[in-house]
């Protein structure tokens, strides 16, 4: 039977490890892997600081570093894998996903295909820094050139000399087995493109100087770290250059370049992802109505009704500056001809005949049944059946992506006998209202059904409508005390009481940071994130400034060994 | 020998709708007895496959009146009679909650596929994962994951971090058996490409590092990067078997291109795309490029064009019918899923190889999440097994065993394909009762 002891781990390892950590690659003082006695590494559930693991890249994050890497005119090709949601975020699913079968071979194709495309004779001259001496043989000094160089940038890190050798090396014998230069290097780039320091993000440990027992990220991890949450994106050169001069690991240094990449327009990457993930927009490329009672809504609403929110949140908060409680009451949008007509408005198009933008600025008047992004289709038709509104779909997404409070699930052996005679009822609120009569239902209902109900006015595509089966529609209702007649009026009521959507934003926006749901050691880092974005009147770019600069984002919990464990070290790795 | 083109006789059937056809059989590759290769003396390897059809079947209207051999199929099982004396069907058995919270449609299907709820735990894989470890690894694809509703989501797990996500359209799952890397096991001539022994010679860099990444992480990533690793493993025996010549396979044929189906959850185009995804799995065992499949049919979501009311909105919302006794609308449903189903079998049963066929050296598995989906109830849970797995298991039998855990058929079955397990399933799920009954 396994000791149930726990011992601090550095009081049991020799001097040699500089790092150690939950979840986290281990390097030695010397730079090169160290701590083979450590087979299991736990941590505990109720830590100071959290576990940092490897986050696996979004599909999104993928595209944005061959983007910054090679240029825009790299196809990926293949598809990838879809990403998996914990505690309401696909950036905490990342930590714990794997790469299955079959998407590594989607992962596989894809880096054939990129690497193919980079040492294509249209792109190697831009692309690769030397020619070889054969086009026809190996040349390891051209592919050493080329591959540190790629690899800095495809690890995130500089490569080490080992990785260095073993990578010219696969590309010298592939090059020879094809007798191709450039088929060995597309190669051995393919393999860097599957490699597992590619497709997650590492994090690697060191102590920390400045409080002795205790860890932090290296300069490089929290480079990573730092650019993907505010542009979605590996570091660039600059942050790179930082990470390596240690500028990082000081509050000055890291603040510098926090406020460079905050003032870039490539933030708008960072807000755009944040949001995406947040409002679920993933579920997005499923969805579909059923084209006969909703002959309107097709596969391009779809697109444009994600990007019309994005696009809106992105002009309010990043561009405008504007607090966040406002996107529940902002009027100002913009739309495509193709939105516009489930929309039911008469956007005349006025962009140059030709434009690739079809997207026009458009303000609802304030009159208007609209305002605010829960009146969007990317709310209304995500939130609905394929071929009926849903108040209790809505109101359960309210609840738990706007105000980040969890809904129970629906209990087993109910009898829906009471609420089965569906043609009595005319309208939803009806409907919903047997539920309401029946105990075992009406707990959850009366948290979904409210709020939900207020939205009524929207069918399942989002089209306003005032009747439902010829009866008018009652869209009144309360949310804490407050009466609303409308949907637009509970977008008011959102707004004038924040506190709930606004302490919402920062428990998600810290998740999102950290890839994980935070740790009862953090909610005082938490609470002071709230105050501090009540105070600057919840500005967003405040708000991601303030996390990327904590040392919170970047202090990882020291680990914990079992004795057992330790002295089971001889033991091979599976 | 018969002098026919294989591949004019399949086109000709991709394209016309066609449900139940002989694929050639070109009997001088098969021994004296039809069942081993001539080539190489091996048996045709066993298949396996998962077919998940949410919502379960009408109460009272699918277990057969009679216990054990010689049943009687019931009213809405009718359709299955051809299957007969290949299939076994199993009652009386539940879902284990133990007081845990009931994620209606979600924690059942949890049981069924990985024999426990998702409560903070290990997630361990689905036993499709399970059995394929053991028979799938010298296949192209260990597994194959099909959706007939268009979606991408799957029922299938490695562990709890890996999910194998499904093919949900016909055309590309075509692309991806038969595209450019397909290697045809019939053709004549065979030249290694040197392209693909430089691809797993480089691939090695990868695989290379994986000792040392393992130690350097905790248990957790340990086993994300174990799962990484396998997965590159898998590309790397897939490029070994398309450096060799592969054994011929008489039933193998190559379909024709296969246009974009419609996807999603209009029930006229499920049955279409449903059919053809069976055909492109049938083919793809006939070729021996899986020995394991996957289908969620998405039943759920099913619905006819124009109506607001989805199966699983119709199962909580229709009235049961005052005359009928039940509810009219779910029953046309189920009517179309176990025609679909029966189609299914058809459509294996179609590829002859010697005496025997596809369906009869595989065992599709069906499941379901609920016994009455209307109050979502867990109890009499129906189970079905298609298909004899080459002779590993007996069929033609009704069984009932009240209050058992339905994961006795999950353990029976993996046992059956030698999965090394005595117990399975967690809580009061967890049992060790193999069903003998049906174990050749």
């Amino acid at each position: 039977m396994k000791k149930k002891r726990s011992i601090q781990l550095m009081s049991k390892l020799a001097g040699g490890l500089i790092a150690i950590g939950a979840g986290a690659l281990l390097v030695s003082s010397d730079g090169g892997a160290a701590a083979s006695a450590l087979e299991a590494v736990q941590y505990e559930t109720a830590q100071q600081s959290g576990r940092a693991s490897l986050r696996r890249l979004t599909p999104d994050q993928y595209r944005n570093v061959i983007d910054d890497i090679f240029g825009s005119s790299i196809e990926l090709g293949g598809r990838f894998e879809p990403d998996q949601r914990v505690d309401n975020l696909n950036e905490i699913g990342a930590s714990s996903v794997s790469v299955s079968s079959a998407g590594m071979a989607q992962y596989y194709s894809i880096a054939r295909s990129v690497a193919t495309h980079v040492v294509s004779e249209e792109h190697r001259n831009a692309l690769i820094p030397c020619q070889p001496k054969s086009a026809m043989d190996a040349d390891d000094a051209c592919a050493s050139q080329f591959l540190s160089k790629a690899g800095g940038m495809i690890f995130r890190r500089p490569l080490t000399a080992a990785e260095q050798r073993r990578y010219v090396e696969a590309a010298r014998t592939a090059s020879k087995t094809t007798k191709d230069f450039y088929t060995g290097l597309s190669l051995s780039l393919t393999a860097m493109l599957s490699s597992p320091q590619f497709l997650f993000r590492q994090v690697v440990l060191e102590p920390d100087p400045a409080s002795p027992g205790n860890y932090r990220l290296d300069g490089y991890s929290k480079a990573s770290r730092v650019s993907f949450l505010l542009w979605n994106s590996m570091p660039d050169p600059m942050l790179l250059a930082a990470a390596e001069r240690g500028d990082l690991h000081t509050q000055k240094g890291l603040a510098r370049e926090a406020s460079r990449m905050l003032a870039s327009p490539r933030l708008e990457d960072g807000v755009r992802a944040f949001f995406a993930d947040m409002f679920q927009f993933d579920a997005m490329s499923s969805l579909s109505k059923d084209g006969k009672l909703y002959p309107k809504f097709n596969s391009m609403v779809v697109a444009d009704a994600q990007e019309q929110t994005l696009k809106t949140l992105i002009d309010l908060l990043v561009r405008q500056r504007e607090d966040y409680p406002k996107v529940f009451v902002v009027r100002k949008t913009y739309l495509t001809p193709a939105l516009a007509s489930v929309y039911d408005l008469p956007l005349i198009n006025n962009v140059p005949n030709g434009s690739p933008d079809a997207w026009q600025p458009y303000e609802f008047p304030a009159n208007d049944p609209r305002g605010g992004i829960l009146t969007h289709l990317s709310f209304l038709a995500l939130h609905s059946h394929p071929g009926r509104s849903s108040p209790t779909l809505r109101g359960k997404a309210l609840r738990e992506i706007m105000l980040c409070q969890k809904v129970p699930a629906p209990p087993g052996d109910v009898d829906f006998t009471l609420v089965n005679d569906d043609t009595a009822y005319k309208t939803a609120r009806e409907r919903l209202a047997a539920h309401s009569r029946e105990p075992m239902c009406a707990g959850c209902h009366k948290i979904t059904d409210p709020m939900g109900l207020a939205l009524e006015n929207f069918d399942g595509a989002g089209a306003y409508r005032t009747e439902e089966n010829g009866k008018r529609i009652d869209t009144t209702g309360e949310f804490e005390g407050t009466r609303f007649n409308n949907g637009r009026e509970l977008g008011q009521v959102f707004y004038d009481k924040p506190e709930r959507a606004t302490s919402c934003l920062v428990d998600r926006l810290t998740a999102y940071a950290l890839g994980r749901t935070p740790v009862r050691g953090e909610a005082t880092w938490l609470g002071q994130l709230k105050e501090g974005f009540a105070s600057n009147g919840y500005k967003l770019p405040d708000l991601m400034r303030d996390i990327a600069t904590s040392p919170e984002l970047y202090r990882v919990s020291a680990p914990v060994v079992e004795a057992s464990d330790l002295s089971a070290g001889s033991r091979t790795t599976r | 020998m018969a002098k026919f083109d294989r591949r004019t006789v399949l086109r000709g059937v991709m394209s016309g709708g066609a449900v139940t056809v002989g694929l050639p059989l070109l009997n001088c590759f098969l021994d004296n007895n039809g069942t081993a290769l001539a080539a190489t003396g091996e048996s045709l390897p066993v298949c396996f496959g998962h077919y998940y059809q949410a919502l379960g079947l009408n109460p009272g209207m699918w277990i057969p009146s009679k216990i054990g051999a010689g049943y009687e199929n019931n009213i809405q099982l009718k359709v299955l009679d051809p299957f007969k004396e290949r299939m076994n069907v199993f009652s009386g058995m539940r879902y284990f909650l133990d007081g845990r919270p009931h994620e209606t449609h979600t924690s059942t299907v949890q049981i069924c596929t990985t024999g426990a709820v998702f409560d903070g735990g290990p997630i361990g894989p689905s036993l499709d994962s399970k059995i394929a470890d053991v028979i799938g690894k010298r296949s192209r694809f260990r597994s194959l994951e099909v959706t007939f509703h268009g979606s991408r989501g799957s029922r299938s797990r490695r562990s709890g971090s890996s999910v194998n996500p499904s093919e949900g359209s016909p055309a590309a799952l075509y692309k991806r058996i038969f595209g450019p890397e397909f290697i045809d096991p019939n053709a004549a001539d065979f030249t290694p490409d040197p392209f693909v022994l430089a691809q797993r010679s480089v691939l090695s860099a990868v695989t290379e590092q994986r000792q040392n990444l393992m130690r350097q992480v905790d248990a957790t990533d340990r086993a994300r990067l174990d799962e990484y690793f396998t997965s590159v493993r898998e590309i790397e025996q897939q490029l070994e078997l398309e450096s060799q010549k592969p054994d011929p396979l008489p039933a193998c044929s190559v379909p024709g291109a296969m246009e974009e189906a419609t996807p999603g959850s209009v029930v006229e185009d499920i049955v279409v795309n449903g059919r053809l995804m069976a055909r492109l799995l049938a083919h793809a065992m006939a070729c021996g490029q899986t020995r394991v499949f996957n289908v969620d049919t998405g039943s759920g979501s099913w619905r006819h064009a124009g109506s607001a009311v989805a199966w699983h909105t119709a199962t909580h919302e229709e009235s049961i019918d005052k005359t009928l006794g039940y509810q009219k609308e779910v029953f046309a449903f189920l009517t179309v899923a176990n025609q679909l189903f029966a189609d299914f079998l058809h459509i294996l049963d179609s590829v002859r190889e010697g005496p025997g066929t596809l369906l009869d050296r595989s065992l599709v598995l069906w499941q379901t999440d609920h016994g009455d989906a209307r109050i979502h109830s867990n109890e009499d849970i129906p189970v079905m097994t298609a298909g004899r797995a080459g002779g590993l298991i007996k069929t033609g039998m009704h069984l009932r065993a009240p209050g058992d855990p339905c994961c006795r058929v999950g353990l029976t079955v993996m046992q059956a394909f030698g999965v090394p397990l005595s117990t399975w399933g967690d809580r009061s799920n967890q049992t060790s009762k193999t069903i003998t009954e049906i174990v050749a």
